[in-house]
């Protein structure tokens, strides 16, 4: 049983786990959705005083912000103390695509050194890259009123028409960037 | 106590987005590359489990564990622009950073630090719409 635990986890694990987590945050009277998180750290940082839309009591999430620090200390547990091997296992055609568009590490890394290396910050491309992504990811989140948590699992979860729009917009817009634009950006 | 549950739910969440390998740039790349089944099951199968749960929880008019108070399973408000033009914008995101904003702390925890270059635009890139909403189609 341990040992299943520190190989990658199959997806039919993986995704009943997705919706236990689910399940926990409704059954605890609150609701699976982690972008809301990034709203809550602005209204913290005092966006509330210049912004209507930060003007609540960020207090009242405090809840889903130990959520979110669980989160980084479960990526933390998982990292150095459930994993044999952290490489992720993608397809051979996504690694030869990957190896031409120059990233070397592809099937033999979590994620590309190329922007997770520590010293990735300091070569500008990495930077813009991270900053431009960061960026529509929030703005986008808030804009769909939520994220993959909060559409693709919970909101589809109920058959909600809006959910499924999103998701479909979620989809639209990455195969956009992947397809068209990551070669040329990479 | 109540502190202590959402945490242990977080470290639950995190271990689980990290050795599903959803927390993996590779894995959304591959994802939109459609070159293997790994990300669609575990959404699929996510939401086969989420689905029923929320169905049972909604039919038996469950009770919050924590204080007996109802359940609400709310309904998104009505309409498609926000969701398609916002869906557009967080998929652009999703595809160039690999990280949705629950990942983004599993990722910080597993010690991938340019992660909070990320983790502070999405931030940024929030303050930016609550500061333009009224100017945006919904």
């Amino acid at each position: 049983m341990f040992d299943f635990l520190l190989q990658p986890w199959p997806w039919y694990f993986s995704g009943p786990m997705i919706a236990l987590v689910m399940f926990l945050l409704l059954w605890t009277g609150k609701s699976f959705g982690m972008s809301s998180n990034l709203r809550t750290f602005c209204a913290a940082l005092g966006a509330g005083k210049r912004v209507s839309f930060f003007a609540f009591d960020w207090k009242t999430q405090r809840w889903n912000l130990m959520v979110a620090l669980g989160a980084v200390v479960g990526g933390f547990i998982a990292a150095n103390y459930l994993s044999v091997s952290t490489a992720v296992a993608i397809s051979e055609n996504t690694v030869a695509q990957l190896q031409q568009l120059g990233i070397q590490d592809a099937g033999q890394a979590y994620m590309p050194q190329a922007l997770f290396d520590s010293n990735a910050i300091s070569n500008p491309k990495a930077l813009l890259l991270l900053t431009l992504g960061g960026f529509f990811v929030g703005f986008g989140a808030r804009y769909a009123g939520g994220c993959t948590s909060g559409h693709a699992i919970s909101g589809l979860s109920n058959f909600q028409l809006p959910s499924l729009i999103a998701v479909v917009g979620f989809f639209i817009g990455g195969l956009f960037v992947n397809h068209f634009l990551l070669p040329f950006l990479l | 106590m109540r502190t202590l549950i959402y945490f242990s739910i977080g470290i639950l969440f995190g271990i689980t987005m990290f050795k599903s390998e959803a927390a993996s740039w590779f894995r959304i790349y591959e994802m939109f590359q459609f070159d293997a089944f790994h990300m669609y099951g575990i959404i699929g199968s996510a939401l086969f489990c989420g689905a029923i749960i929320t169905f049972l929880l909604k039919k038996q008019k469950a009770t919050s564990l924590l204080d007996g108070a109802a359940i609400v399973i709310a309904d998104k408000e009505k309409g498609w622009k926000r969701y398609l033009y916002g869906g557009l914008l967080f998929g652009f995101g999703w595809a160039i950073s690999g990280a949705c904003p629950g990942p983004m702390f599993t990722i910080l925890g597993a010690g991938f630090l340019p992660i909070l270059v990320v983790i502070a635009a999405a931030t940024l890139g929030t303050f930016c719409y609550g500061a333009v909403k009224k100017y945006l189609p919904h």
